[in-house]
């Protein structure tokens, strides 16, 4: 009965094993080491005021300048259209599909709704170059439709799955006692939906949205396509615009390892990294909130 | 008689929660002990605690001790992997595996180191025949083990604890999600069982009790209120709290 | 009820299952226009032939080599990490700050951009390692965007499998490893190859990652090491719409037709697994 061979044996998977999911622990730190080790070269030429608040993106310029302003406002107009767009329709679908529509409607509307999510961004870059854009030019009768608005409907279309699947799933959530509750003290369903239901559900509509957000401000490839590509600050919806993501995408082919240029993309980095994690770390927090809420009742 | 196993002060703790105070309970060897009391008052924490399966929940923590042939199993140097090959146990809810029926009684002595194909056969064989239930599915021995009926299932999880060769079974009230017949034939089985093997079984059921076991103890709140032979607690109870609680339970 | 009341809940419910198909359908409509569009390109040649004279003749079959190539990869490095950190999150984790730190970072991976993806593996595995632009860096870049996925996947499998059968099995005299190996993967495995083909078929489509890491616009042959750079898909989708001029529309719609073949089948078959073990679990 004397622990032996075999207790020595299951430790050591057990060791193994957690080496293997500390894995995670360490790309993250690599990635934040990458990114400071290969972009900290170019605080030394442009401060950091300087990079985030400089209207000037001119990597070729003599001498070059490199204030990422343009490209955050590019990022944030973008985002920003896109999350009015996904997080309006993607709630809207959601409740739909969790209160109202019969189950088969639901079913079929999941699994499309997957099957769109599965669509690579590449793909929604090129719909949205070749067929999507010269539809709007001609509707709005634009010189190019390749701008922030167009960029934010492909964008939006892309972001909604998130939206719709996580919203769902918090809105399926609520339990139904609540409804019934509601419905015997003599709302109507909509009423019960939109004063129960969807409160409810906050926090999981709130994370969905983050989440939808997020999701938005990484991408690249479709903006890269559509968005128009100028490195200027937009002063209306329909001019082109540039995001941080479709800058470090188109420029890093052109750049040479260890320059100036190579590093202020990397910088860009830094700056995506940051938000995309402060965002993370607002969903994280809302949602061990309300879990922790959970786990007392 | 002799005693198989032997609690001595045991407490069980979970978190903050203490769940048993200072238990003293003997087993007999080759009898079978039925543990009562209403819901929460302890019995299957204590039958948790006879092999070690309450470790598998986080923060539990035993003071005293248990003895197995006169061995502490709490003992540092003791391997509770090796501990429940000897003291098996049958759950609440028949947990056959999703597999057939016979890998479900084979995977026990598979895990134990047997390879040999006849040698499994022959296991199998007799294990399900010790548990009445060979005749039923000795032409499905392949097919799912999730086909079986409920009682059909608590059978093959008992013969699947069997073909490991236990010296004592633990019983979390196994009849508990039976239909009448099936309570019958593994009360039956109980009785056969208990020629060969040390059982423990923990029952909400009061006729059940009186029925298949030689000794009974009577646990409220975590303590185990009287200890005697079966037939002594039906009877005659010494506490009025036994017999206000078999008397209720009865009637 | 009154009668306002009621008209407006049938006019709103209405409104949302008119957005519903709004949103819906017109998506569907430009995936159907690209699979019309693309379907006169994909003939026998386009798919078997290297492309020639600078992408604007010939067919694309290194570039639909390149793409599997760089999921073969990503499944080698993404499911080994990926089970394992499951398992040990599911089965050995206990309540403490070294696991909170790990699923922390689980969380940041999943929300790291795509595109910093590639910086990193640029960083890594192109310079610091001197992988040079190769299918390895490229697979290695995607078997780490594709980690958090496979990890949460792997670890809802997990978390599904009734605790009834790990109890059974300890109680049997089964170590805890013996329990995992034998009973709890065995259980978990048709959703968790589901969940792994869902994020690897993420990973196929992904541009970014490879476009510093690995993928180059015109190599008419197939790649004879890791070592060695290769076309993909995406990123010859995404050359062929903006960078290469003269390049014939249908082409450029057959390519997109075959990556998203490729991605939806793979979703296509996930899907089926895991409708197929649904049904059986009902029977």
């Amino acid at each position: 009965m004397d622990k032996g061979l075999a207790g020595i044996y299951e430790n050591l998977v057990k060791y193994l094993l957690g080496i293997v999911a500390v894995t995670s622990v360490l790309i993250l730190l690599l990635i934040f080491y990458f990114l400071i080790r290969e972009g900290a070269g170019l605080f030394s030429h442009v401060s950091l005021p300087g990079f985030i608040f400089g209207t000037e993106w001119l990597p070729d310029a003599e001498p070059p300048r490199f204030g990422a302003l343009p490209l955050i406002t590019g990022s944030l107009v973008v985002t920003t259209g896109a999350g009015i767009i996904a997080i309006s329709i993607g709630i809207g679908i959601a409740v739909f599909l969790a209160e109202v529509a019969p189950r088969s409607v639901r079913e079929v509307a999941k699994a499309v709704i997957e099957l769109l999510a599965g669509i690579p961004s590449v793909v929604y870059g090129f719909l949205g170059l070749t067929v999507l854009a010269p539809l709007i030019k001609d509707m709005l009768n634009l010189p190019s439709a390749l701008c922030a608005f167009t960029a934010s409907i492909v964008l939006g279309i892309m972001a909604l799955p998130t939206v719709v699947s996580i919203s769902e799933d918090a809105l399926d959530a609520v339990p139904r006692e609540y409804r019934e509750a509601s419905l015997a003290l003599g709302a109507t369903k909509w009423e019960t939906t939109w004063r129960i239901v969807v409160p409810s559900a906050r926090s999981g509509l709130l994370a969905a949205s983050m989440l939808g957000l997020g999701r938005a401000i990484g991408e690249t490839m479709a903006v890269l396509m559509v968005a128009g590509n100028a490195t200027l600050i937009p002063h209306s919806i329909f001019d082109p615009v540039r995001t941080i993501t479709a800058d470090i995408a188109a420029e890093m082919g052109e750049t040479v390892h260890g320059g100036l240029h190579y590093q202020a993309l990397f910088g860009l980095g830094i700056v995506l990294f940051s938000i995309t994690f402060f965002i993370n770390m607002v969903t994280d927090i809302v949602f061990a909130r309300t879990s922790s809420k959970r786990g007392a009742s | 008689m002799e005693n198989k196993m032997e609690t001595r002060k045991l407490s069980v703790y979970y978190k903050n929660f203490q769940a048993l105070y200072s238990v003293d309970l003997p087993i007999q060897k080759n009898a079978v002990t039925a543990l009562i009391g209403p819901s929460g008052c302890g019995k299957s924490t204590f039958l948790r605690a006879l092999n070690r399966m309450n470790e598998v929940i986080e923060g539990t923590r035993v003071e005293g001790e248990v003895l197995l042939d006169g061995k502490n199993i709490y003992d540092p140097r003791v391997d509770p992997v090796a501990l429940r090959k000897k003291v098996g146990m049958v759950f609440q809810k028949p947990n056959p595996f999703p597999m057939s029926i016979f890998d479900n009684v084979a995977y026990g002595p598979r895990i134990h180191g047997i390879k040999k194909k006849t040698d499994l056969e022959q296991i199998v064989h007799k294990s399900l025949a010790a548990a009445a239930l060979w005749d039923e599915v000795k032409d499905r021995l392949y097919k799912s083990a999730l086909g079986l009926s409920g009682g059909q299932q608590q059978r093959l999880v008992i013969a699947r604890v069997l073909a490991v060769e236990p010296e004592v079974i633990l019983m979390d009230e196994p009849a508990s999600a039976l239909d009448p017949i099936s309570t019958a034939k593994l009360e039956d089985l109980i009785h056969q069982l208990k020629q060969n093997y040390t059982i423990v079984i923990v029952t909400h059921n009061m006729q059940q009790a009186a029925r298949v076991s030689d000794y009974t103890g009577f646990f409220l709140n975590g303590e185990l209120i009287e200890y005697n032979t079966t037939t002594a607690i039906f009877t005659a109870p010494r506490e009025k709290r036994t017999e206000d609680y078999i008397t209720g339970r009865f009637g | 009820m009154p009668a306002a009341k009621r008209l407006k809940e049938q006019l709103g419910f209405s409104a949302l299952a008119v957005l519903t198909c709004l949103a819906i359908v017109p998506v569907l409509a430009i995936v159907g226009m690209l699979a019309w569009k693309g379907w006169p390109a994909l003939t026998w040649e386009f798919l078997t032939q290297p492309p020639r004279k600078f992408l604007t003749q010939g067919g694309i079959f290194p570039a639909i080599v390149g793409t599997l190539g760089l999921t073969t990869g990503t499944i080698l490095i993404a499911l080994p990490l990926g089970i394992g950190t499951a398992i040990y999150l599911v089965e050995y984790a206990g309540k403490n700050i070294f696991t909170r730190v790990i699923r922390l970072a689980i969380i940041n991976l999943a929300g790291v951009p795509s595109v910093v993806y590639g910086l990193f593996g640029l960083g890594l595995f192109v310079l610091t390692l001197k992988l040079g632009r190769s299918l390895a860096a490229g697979a290695l870049t995607l078997g780490f965007l594709t980690l958090p996925i496979i990890i949460s996947t792997a670890e809802e499998a997990l978390l599904a499998v009734p605790d009834d059968y790990r109890h059974a099995s300890l109680a049997l005299g089964a170590t805890k490893w013996q329990t995992i190996r034998r009973i709890v993967l065995p259980a978990a495995l048709p959703s968790m190859i589901t969940g792994a083909i869902l994020g690897i078929s993420r990973a196929a489509g992904e541009t970014a990652p490879i476009m510093f890491t690995a993928a180059a616009i015109y190599i008419p042959s197939l790649p004879s090491s890791v070592r060695d750079q290769v076309m993909a898909l995406p990123y010859h989708l995404y050359a062929v719409a903006t960078e290469v001029p003269n390049v014939p529309d249908h082409m450029a719609f057959g390519a997109a037709l075959v990556l998203l073949a490729i991605v939806s089948g793979m979703n296509l078959i996930a899907v089926a697994i895991r409708t197929r073990m649904r049904l059986k679990r009902m029977r």
